[in-house]
């Protein structure tokens, strides 16, 4: 029971330390908090229905793009046009899943087509003046309104992304206990024995997918909000797409809190070796490869295989 | 011009049977090389072929050897992943390095064109394409005839029969890794004369030498060659049609059409897996 003591110490002082923290700190833990929900996010469609998605910037810009235009052109508040982007992403993602799972694309073919669905996104973003082209869209007026989902200082948004955090964490350990999370399991495993065991794998992979996707774009719109500033680059870049699944790999894909220990160490060794390195640019994402390279060659289970007692199983393949 | 950067992946996909990433940072490394050797030895770009060829041979095998082999075991997704990380990693390097700035190398016959018929052709281009062609032609050649081209052949068809046939699988497999990140780098070096130098100069490359891979079957040369001028045809179709970057979507387009109905390429047979 010790874990569960020093869970519960942890979200403690996630809860009450963050008032006392110097700006700096406070906007770390944002980055750390984001990106663990982008990872758990992620996770749900890579971690536990083992299906890698390389393109999750495409729900991450359809996210940020939709509640960023709904306000900007028709004054919706920020908060309605978050879940019209997650239904939205989900419908995107729900298209792109259909289309892949249903001509069978499997593995790397998957990867490689979310990528192609985020890039060609982010060229029709690029080339299209509603949406602001490759100047990107700049939310003006930051008069504090809750409704309008601007705050004053930096406080509010952090207790924002973290109770986002946490619920994709509940939603992840709800999943992990239900028949849809065993049938993920089944087909990450192995989906020809899932499906003749009853498992209705185009079903349950669609549904992770919009579960993922509708997660992601909310996680947009959190961004746009906070950084009022978004571009095609930003949204629907590839970088997106691969901090996400950084975080869920690093921390343990698969594991219900993986993604968010995964943001807790990557996000802490971006921002020191930054800090260290002043003046030269990609040191930190230079790094994240470093460390991706390290993860897979002797953590295949990341940081919360450890835990487990399972840091390096030999994994004979299949062939 | 894509064929060749197809045909080094191509390759690395046919024996290794891994989707390589870190193909097109390979291939920037190449042209940041020609760049320097232009620059501080005022070596020629087609001149310092001969010393980016074999050095990122060498450099591929060594990649293959301390990184990739490793963990031949992991499961597909870990070793997508794998490359990634590599590609992350020597990207950001270049930019510590080197700083994110678009450079040149200009030699004098950069601007040189000739015309034919209606059409104005650029020197530098056409030495490009037919350098693709030759190595495309050589590589082709040596897959047949050699005995170690013969044995990266018969490593991509049947992994256990040609360790069972007493081949060095492990020696082939970083040979090959060896020869498609030579050929990248040689093709980095063609492009050098006409295209900017920049530490993410790779990425563009490299999903389109997705597409041609795609397109032409993974693992086929002869596909990778003609899915190289597929490509070429749709981007310049594709500009000509539509307005700034959208021509970018008809590859795009194209190349999720391909992955959808014919996974295994235009020319191969049936579907992939």
């Amino acid at each position: 029971m010790g874990a569960e003591v020093l869970l519960g110490l942890a979200l403690g002082a996630l809860l009450l330390a963050p008032p006392f923290l110097p700006p700096y700190f406070l906007e770390i833990l944002i980055s750390v908090m984001l990106f663990g929900y982008l990872g758990a996010a992620w996770n749900i469609l890579g971690g536990y229905a083992g299906q890698f998605s390389f393109g999750h910037a495409a729900y991450f810009g359809i996210g940020a793009y939709t509640s960023t235009l709904l306000f900007l052109n028709l004054g919706v508040t920020p908060w309605l046009g978050m879940l019209a982007g997650g239904v939205l992403a989900a419908a995107f993602g729900l298209f792109a899943g259909y289309l892949s799972f249903r001509y069978g694309l499997r593995g790397p073919y998957f990867s490689l087509v979310t990528l192609a669905f985020a890039e060609m996104l982010r060229v029709v973003a690029v080339n299209t003046k509603a949406v602001g082209s490759s100047l990107g869209l700049v939310i003006p007026n930051r008069e504090p309104a809750a409704v309008n989902f601007i705050f004053a200082g930096k406080l509010p948004y952090y207790y924002v992304i973290l109770a986002m955090a946490l619920a994709a964490v509940w939603i992840t350990r709800r999943l992990e206990r239900s028949k849809l999370g065993y049938s993920l399991l089944a087909i990450r495993e192995n989906e020809d024995a899932a499906e003749a065991a009853g498992v209705d794998a185009l079903g349950m992979k669609l549904r992770a997918m919009a579960l993922s996707s509708f997660l992601t774009a909310l996680g947009g719109t959190f961004y746009a909000q906070y950084f009022a500033y978004i571009d095609p680059t930003i949204t629907f870049g590839p970088s997106v797409s691969i901090q996400g699944l950084l975080q869920a790999i690093v921390g343990g894909a698969g594991t219900v809190l993986g993604p968010v220990v995964g943001a807790f160490v990557l996000t802490p060794v971006s921002e020191l070796s930054r800090a260290a390195i002043r003046g030269r640019a990609g040191v930190d994402v230079m790094l994240y490869g470093v460390v991706l390279v390290l993860v897979i060659s002797f953590l295949p289970h990341g940081l919360m295989g450890l835990r487990r007692g399972r840091g390096n199983p030999p994994r004979v393949p299949l062939q | 011009m894509y064929g060749l950067v197809a045909c080094g992946l191509s390759l690395i996909f046919g024996v290794l049977r891994i989707i390589n990433f870190a193909h097109g940072a390979v291939m920037m490394l190449g042209m940041y090389t020609t760049y320097w050797l232009f620059t501080l030895l005022k070596v020629d770009p087609y001149l310092s072929i001969v010393v980016t060829g074999p050095a990122f041979f060498v450099l591929g095998m060594v990649i293959q050897r301390t990184v990739i082999e490793p963990n031949r075991v992991a499961a597909e997704h870990n070793q997508l992943l794998l490359t990634l990380g590599l590609a992350l990693f020597l990207e950001n390097l270049a930019l510590v390095l080197w700083q994110g700035d678009f450079r040149t190398v200009r030699p004098p016959y950069a601007g040189a064109s000739f015309v034919l018929g209606e059409a104005l052709v650029e020197v530098p281009r056409l030495v490009a394409c037919g350098g693709a062609i030759v190595m495309a032609l050589a590589l082709f050649a040596f897959l047949r005839t050699t005995d170690v081209g013969k044995a990266i052949r018969a490593l991509a068809e049947e992994p256990e029969g040609a360790l069972l046939m007493g081949i060095d699988v492990g020696r082939i497999r970083a040979v090959a890794f060896g020869i498609g990140s030579g050929c990248v780098a040689v093709a980095g070096a063609l492009v050098t004369p006409f295209f900017y130098v920049a530490p993410d100069v790779g990425e563009s490359f490299n999903i389109m030498a997705f597409v041609v891979v795609v397109l032409g079957g993974m693992g086929n040369f002869v596909g990778a060659l003609l899915g190289g001028f597929i490509v070429g045809l749709a981007e310049s179709l594709g500009a000509t049609l539509l307005p700034g970057s959208l021509k970018q979507l008809v590859v795009f387009a194209l190349f999720v059409l391909v992955l959808l109905f014919r996974p295994a390429g235009l020319f191969g047979g049936g579907r992939g897996r």
